[in-house]
């Protein structure tokens, strides 16, 4: 039962890094064969420090905004050849180079229909840089940039559906993974490997420094993320919803509490409505999506 | 150290060579009378250095940097914690 694991150890993520945990299983389920692109942030550089490489299989960096647009060039060197191994393109970057600086040209790959599957490895904010809010910072979360001082409760508005965003390019594999059900994550990305054309996985990745909980509760949070109705774990065939996970729902506080970017919601009865609506936001995924 | 090469490139799998388990400060151990064999500790190991031998899973400490997710996600508790003395 020995794995010779293609993501290799001595990188240098944090202890019990949530990234680390998805990249090794995601690398199982790819195998050898797989070219895979990132863009700037933790990922690239705990992966990548000057002359050292944790990846097994071949990997490329170049810029912040520009994986998806990378990894259409690779694809489009690989196909000029013939790719007569049937090498597959996927590329992985983070909450920043999804949902904010890559988009654009995310956007193109997605226009242009290109045989890649990108994951989103969402840890809710800019950390390589220092716990800076993203665009996918979600609800009352304190960060560096969504302060938590005053009256001030953290990010103001709603993190941005990045599933609804993906749908909306008619993207025809679209689907939500957990690193807390890892069967369910290899299957999708067997699955947004062997779909023709772009296929999108939004992952949850907590972080322990950024969200401020102790390393090992990393994957009992994101089984939290999931039962809370917070995170749905949802999957969209040609723009049709094919499968959601059934749940019983536990309450938001369970996944709130242990992390220190919320720990202002219970220590002030003003912070009362954000946390109504959190609660409202679970309740709101559990009916959209019929979770349970 | 290798030289680097045009573009940046270097060799896959370089990274083994840096030794992180000096990080821990604490110490999984696996009982292997309790430990059933399951995988689920290497599943989530966010550091590629649990492995599941013949007679049960084993820490690889060059590498281990005492996270404690094996410890936690261990359906059966066959694994505790201890002060890493250095
Ligand atoms: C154009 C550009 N702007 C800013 C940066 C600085 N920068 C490097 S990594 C990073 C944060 C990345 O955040 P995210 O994509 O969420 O990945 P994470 O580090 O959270 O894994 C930033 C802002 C950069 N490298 N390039
Ligand atoms: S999770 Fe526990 S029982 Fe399962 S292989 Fe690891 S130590 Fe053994
Ligand atoms: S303590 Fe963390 S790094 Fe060490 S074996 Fe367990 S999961 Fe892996
Ligand atoms: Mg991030």
């Amino acid at each position: 039962m020995e794995v010779k694991e293609l993501h290799a150890p001595g990188h240098r993520a944090c202890p019990g890094c949530g990234c680390a945990i998805a990249v090794k299983i995601i690398l199982r389920e790819t195998g050898p064969n797989t070219i895979i692109v990132s863009p700037t942030g933790c990922l690239e550089t705990f992966t990548s420090p000057i002359r050292s490489s944790s990846w097994e299989v071949p990997w490329i960096h170049s810029l912040f905004e520009n994986a998806p647009a990378i990894a259409t060039g690779v694809l489009a060197g690989l196909n000029s050849q013939g790719n007569p191994n049937g090498t597959k393109v996927v590329a992985i970057g983070g909450d920043g180079g999804t949902y904010d600086i890559g988009m654009g040209s995310l956007s193109g790959m997605f226009e242009r229909k290109d045989d890649i599957l990108y994951i989103c490895y969402d840890n809710e904010a800019y950390m390589n840089t220092g716990i800076q809010g993203s665009s996918a910072t979600p609800l009352g979360a304190g960060t560096t940039t969504t302060p938590v001082t005053g009256d001030s409760f953290g990010k103001m508005v709603e993190k941005k559906d990045m599933v609804a965003i993906a749908l909306a390019h008619g993207v025809p594999y679209v689907a939500t993974a957990s690193i807390a059900n890892l069967a369910d994550l290899k299957k999708k990305v067997r699955k947004g490997m062997d779909n023709p054309g772009p296929a999108f996985i939004l992952m949850l990745t907590p972080c322990n420094v950024g969200w401020g909980y102790e390393p090992e509760e990393t994957v009992e949070l994101a089984r939290k993320a999931v039962e809370t109705g917070l995170f749905p774990i949802v999957e969209f065939e040609n723009g049709n919803m094919v499968s959601a996970l059934k749940i019983r729902p536990v309450p938001v506080e369970e996944y709130l509490k242990p992390q220190k970017r919320y720990q202002h919601l219970f220590k002030n009865d003003k912070f009362e409505d954000v946390l109504k609506a959190i609660r409202k936001k679970a309740e709101d995924n559990i009916k959209k999506f019929g979770l349970a | 150290m290798m030289d680097l090469l045009l573009g940046g490139v270097c060799k896959a799998g370089e990274s083994k060579k840096l030794e992180t388990g000096k990080w821990r400060s604490f110490r999984p151990v696996v009982d292997r009378n309790k430990c059933i064999k399951c995988g689920k500790c290497a599943d989530y190991c966010p550091d590629s250095c649990m492995e599941i031998k013949e007679d049960g899973a084993e820490v690889n400490l060059y590498y281990c940097k005492g996270c404690l997710i094996c410890i936690r996600e261990c359906p059966v508790k066959a694994i505790t914690k201890e002060v890493e003395e250095k």
